[in-house]
């Protein structure tokens, strides 16, 4: 598990889970670090005032808190692209940010590409069980008003996928790999524990002996040998249907007509890179010149063809997008999400990523420090991958 | 429109570096080297600046096949422009073998200003790559 080498660079401790109650628990730790001013804000998700959802909020006041649910079951916007805009201009006082795994590896990626800015944010990953639809989980609230969020806790421990009222977790959670936190400076970890009585905390790096010293924790070396055996069995569980949705997917679009046959339904809204925080270019080429054609120009082609397809360019749009950022491509899914037409865009940048991201020996999101494949290049390299002898 | 298949000539696009590929072509041409005359030359200021996206709107405009060429690793006028190049063209090629572009159709090389000879062989070998596979129907774009 070469990935998850970052985890185990950290130290951890417990908190004691209080009447059974693991989310008040954390959000009394959360608290604790806006009041002793270690942050001076907190970005993380909270309950939507009609109970039937989650969106990331920017908390000043600490009594703001409650109702705050820093494991929520829904992905609403990758907050990547929130870090994005909050941190794009200096500020004073540090930001503490709740970041799901998938969306802490976007929020490093684009530190790559100069997006985001971590120098006054405190990462706080947390174990994600994964997210359901925000669409589903409203319906699930609809249907058991008394469903509360503890609920959703239920079989996290074991980081087990089981459908919930016929509802299933969105289908790039069921195939991610990474259930828990790169290399956040504080974790919060479920994973192999019973959170009905303890979480556990891990810091890393540059907050560590702040952490240890402000809050007085006694912080050890190692994970628990149960939390590594339960990562090890959920990201082998998954690793394994995942190749099996990438291997079906293959046969899919294997040529070219099947390709676009898989694609034939994209009515070219642009939702998936509007949601993606790897498309971060402020002036996108799909909104420039290039796309923009004369009136005459679509005639030309209509009659060189006797019809076309209108909007057209599905298949350079897919294929740009995918060379602009298969490499580092989290998979956080928000793009089959936000498909009207239900198009599975994220397992096709996984299947074509994962290789890409193989050949390049590069894993998105693990290391700020590391440099996307496309922007550097070594002397002697990939004469054969690139077809030159 | 329709082209029997034995008088079929591929047409093939050249992407050419201006320091060092066109010069060697330039070369071969002066040195009164022969070569098929199926390429359609595009000079470009160095192989860095061709966009993937070139290649592939090419294919789909009807081309047979796609010849990149720059300068030799180490050689480049900007410095490391042909070596950045390198990756890219690795990207587009892992995922046009996805769509079932075969492989000799788009492809990479380094010749340099003093190579006129290698010029010529290596666009006699790409023709014969291409005629080989017959005319690129793949990525044109058809009706809807």
């Amino acid at each position: 598990m070469d990935g998850l080498d970052g985890v185990q660079r950290m130290k951890s401790t417990i908190i004691k889970v209080e009447n059974k109650d693991t989310l008040r628990s954390l959000r009394k730790f959360l608290g604790r670090l806006m009041e002793s001013k270690f942050v001076e804000a907190l970005l993380v998700p909270k309950l939507l005032p009609g109970g039937d959802g989650f969106v990331q909020s920017l908390i000043k006041d600490s009594r703001m808190l409650e109702d705050a649910n820093p494991i929520a079951p829904t992905m609403a916007v990758q907050s990547a692209r929130i870090l994005s805009e909050l941190t794009s201009s200096p500020f004073d006082g540090r930001i503490g940010v709740v970041l799901k795994p998938c969306e802490l590896r976007a929020a490093v990626e684009m530190v790559k590409f100069l997006q985001v800015n971590l120098d006054n944010v405190v990462t706080i990953g947390v174990d994600c069980p994964g997210t359901y639809e925000v669409g589903d989980y409203a319906e699930m609230v609809k249907k058991d008003r008394e469903l509360s969020p503890q609920a959703f806790l239920e079989g996290a421990s074991e980081g087990e996928i089981r459908p919930r009222q016929g509802y299933n977790f969105r289908e790039c959670c069921q195939i991610c790999e990474y259930p828990v936190p790169l290399n956040g400076d504080i974790t919060i970890g479920l994973l192999g524990l019973d959170h009905s009585k303890e979480i556990l905390l891990m810091a890393g790096g540059r907050f560590e002996k702040e952490l240890a010293q402000k809050f007085s924790l006694e912080l050890k070396e190692g994970n628990s040998a149960n939390r590594e055996k339960v990562i090890e069995k959920v990201t082998h569980k998954r690793r394994e249907q995942r190749v099996k949705v990438i291997d079906e997917l293959k046969e899919r679009v294997n040529i070219i007509e099947k390709f676009m046959q898989t694609l034939s339904t994209c009515i070219r809204c642009h939702n998936c890179m509007n949601v993606c925080p790897i498309c971060y270019c402020k002036e996108c080429v799909f909104k420039s010149l290039v796309f923009e054609h004369r009136s005459e120009q679509f005639l030309n082609w209509a009659d060189r063809r006797g019809a076309i397809r209108m909007p057209g360019d599905t298949l350079i749009f897919h294929l740009t997008r995918m060379s602009h950022m298969a490499t580092s491509c989290v998979g956080c899914g928000m793009c089959d999400s936000a498909c009207p037409s239900d198009l599975p865009i994220s397992s096709l940048f996984g299947l074509i990523g994962s290789e890409l991201q193989e050949m390049f020996e590069y894993v998105p999101g693990r290391d700020a420090a590391e440099e996307p494949p496309v922007s550097v290049f070594k002397e002697d390299e990939l004469q054969a991958e690139a077809g030159s002898e | 429109m329709n082209k029997t298949v034995d008088n079929w000539e591929p047409k093939i696009v050249a992407f050419l570096c201006n320091w060092c590929s066109y010069a060697g072509a330039d070369l071969a041409g002066v040195s009164r080297l022969q070569y098929p005359p199926n390429l359609r030359v595009i000079r470009v200021p160095c192989s860095g600046r061709i966009n993937p996206l070139y290649i592939v709107k090419a294919l789909q405009q009807g081309v047979d096949g796609v010849l990149v060429s720059g300068c030799h690793p180490g050689d480049c006028h900007y410095i490391s422009g042909n070596l950045v190049a390198r990756r890219k063209f690795a990207l587009l090629k892992n995922f046009l073998a996805y769509l079932g572009i075969e492989p000799e159709r788009v492809q990479f090389s380094w010749v340099s200003a003093s190579e006129g000879s290698r010029f010529a062989a290596l666009i006699e070998k790409v023709v014969d790559e291409v005629k080989e596979l017959g005319p690129a129907k793949k990525l044109v774009k058809k009706g809807l």
